[in-house]
């Protein structure tokens, strides 16, 4: 494996493990970087060690002692925040000699916890956690964000600095303070997950997004095997990813899950999300993750749209709006009433909606225009298109938005569906 | 440990009922109680007045500068502060909130500075 790749994999783990032992981020990054340096320049003379993250580590954590040494002033210092963050405690006493084994499995969950924690904002949360934990550069989390490299910068300066001077704890939350802690930590992998899948024009780089998301909802999912919703939150993006290859036509314009060709669905990751699916399903703690990714699940099992079990979708939906009443999920939930009851029950559903906040929502009206044009209602239907086209900033919506609208100015259209990705 | 500041604003135009006055003073003094209890207390202290009891001291050439009213020009003013002493952020957030059920209020925390030079220059530095 190149140095390259053994870097991608292993990077959140070795920083995670050094900033355990030196408490503070930036030295731990510098640290595992000078250790990757030296690998690039060893490993292809000398081989490459059998477990190479543990090389990485022990190689790292000596070119920070030396390091230490050299800068007596800094090594107070470092010293002085490894005391405050009682990681020599954990640690077993004198951690020149811990051995490079004590990799601790929680290290990288302890590192998921501070990235995410509730003090620092979210584009700061996701940020970080790209950074440390994916190893990515910052210019390509400015790149994959659409913003500027020096504001991504800055963005994850001030957010270490917040940590570092808040002294935001390095650990894994109580039993107790887990479920509001972990809240944060999946939007963010939700969240970059999602920016990757609405991004269907953009780079590969916005597409290497969702793997990194997945990538890192296994991490979350294997740390915490009693905690259910990671589980959820993975089977969930492992179901929207299986269906990744059929959204988007060669000419990149969107297609609708209506539309979708069901032989480009990945049927081995369908697999993957219905086992896990099911084992949440069996577990019987739901939560807004779990519910999500069953919701998907009865899409991708379903032959076509038509023969899909909308009934099993409505009541899931139902559940769904139980946990998270939001009018997004109603929103969702109107589209499941749409096609058990029919479109005029499902447009009573969606303009009920109306007062709810969601008028500055495209999909409120891009849902809205669907059901008026299966209710032969034309004008209307196009006026809604008109308003969703212009609340949507992503060009491929807007070229499907203004092919919907053109269809609904000529007479006899062709039965359509609302939005469902 | 860390020294972490629980500041405590209010728009001093809306003015609070006796019976919530009432309430507040005898959390808060229940509150004083678990801080000292736990070793966490430093320093409590509520302002005197509203803003109009706030007066400035500018340096102004060789002089100096006394204006009436607060420096800020927000609605919401400093009405009272505690100092704790904690050992991580999360472990003053914890007593953030009883503090802020106490008040009625929400509380803004931050850490004392610890006297690094070099945090200092950074975040001096930062603002340009």
């Amino acid at each position: 494996m190149a140095v390259e790749a053994v870097f991608r994999r292993e990077y959140g783990r070795c920083v995670a493990t050094l900033i355990r032992f030196l408490g503070d981020i930036d030295a731990a990054e510098e640290a595992v970087q000078d250790a990757f340096t030296a690998a690039l320049a060893r490993w292809p003379s000398d081989g490459q060690p059998l477990n190479p993250g543990a090389w990485i580590v022990t190689t790292a954590r000596n070119r920070a002692i030396d390091r230490l040494r050299r800068e007596s002033v800094r090594a107070e210092r470092h010293a002085q925040a490894h005391l405050l963050y009682g990681a020599g405690a954990r640690a077993g006493g004198d951690n020149a000699v811990a051995p490079e084994e004590e990799t601790v499995p929680d290290d990288r969950l302890r590192l998921i916890f501070t990235c995410c924690h509730p003090a620092l904002n979210q584009p700061a949360q996701i940020a970080l956690t790209l950074r440390l934990l994916g190893g990515l550069e910052t210019p390509e989390i400015a790149r994959a964000f659409l913003v500027p490299e020096a504001t991504m910068a800055q963005r994850i300066v001030r957010a270490k600095r917040k940590i570092r001077n808040t002294r935001v704890p390095y650990r894994v939350p109580a039993e107790a303070e887990l479920p509001a802690r972990l809240k944060p930590v999946l939007a963010v992998v939700y969240l970059i997950f999602n920016e990757g899948y609405a991004a269907t024009t953009d780079s590969l780089m916005r597409l290497d997004l969702c793997a990194e998301a997945i990538r890192l909802a296994r991490v979350l999912a294997e740390l915490m095997p009693d905690e259910p919703e990671p589980q959820g939150l993975l089977g969930l993006l492992l179901l929207l990813h299986a269906r990744s290859a059929a959204r988007v036509t060669a000419d990149g314009s969107l297609v609708r899950l209506a539309d979708q060709d069901r032989r480009l669905w990945n049927r081995s990751l369908i697999a993957e999300g219905q086992a896990i699916v099911r084992a949440c399903v069996q577990r019987g703690r739901p939560g807004p993750y779990q519910i999500q990714a069953a919701i998907n699940a009865v899409h991708c099992v379903a032959p076509s749209f038509a023969s899909t079990d909308w009934h099993a979708i409505l009541t899931l939906y139902d559940q769904l709006h139980a946990l998270t009443p939001t009018p997004v999920v109603a929103l969702n939930r109107a589209v499941a009433l749409a096609e058990v009851r029919g479109p005029a029950a499902g447009l009573a559903a969606v303009d009920d909606l109306h007062s709810s906040g969601l008028d500055s929502y495209y999909l409120f009206h891009a849902t809205r225009a669907d059901l008026l044009r299966r209710l032969g209602r034309s004008t209307e239907a196009a006026a809604a298109y008109a308003a969703a086209r212009a609340l949507t900033a992503n060009p491929v919506e807007q070229a499907f938005l203004d092919t919907q609208r053109a269809s609904v100015s000529r007479p006899n259209p062709a039965r359509r569906v609302p939005d469902q990705r | 440990m860390t020294q972490y500041l629980l500041a405590l604003y209010r728009d001093y135009a809306v003015p609070i009922p006796p019976e919530q006055t009432q309430q507040v003073w005898a959390d808060v003094n229940a509150l004083g109680g678990k801080l000292t209890d736990a070793g966490a207390f430093v320093f409590q202290g509520g302002m005197q007045g509203g803003p109009e009891s706030a007066t400035v001291v500018r340096q102004s050439g060789g002089d100096f500068l006394i204006t009436d009213g607060p420096y800020s020009e927000t609605k919401e003013h400093l009405a009272g502060f505690w100092i704790i002493s904690a050992a991580d952020l999360d472990e003053a957030l914890e007593w953030a909130k009883l503090t802020a059920a106490a008040q009625q209020r929400p509380i803004e925390v931050r850490p004392f500075f610890d006297g690094d030079l070099d945090a200092a220059l950074d975040a001096a530095s930062d603002a340009r």
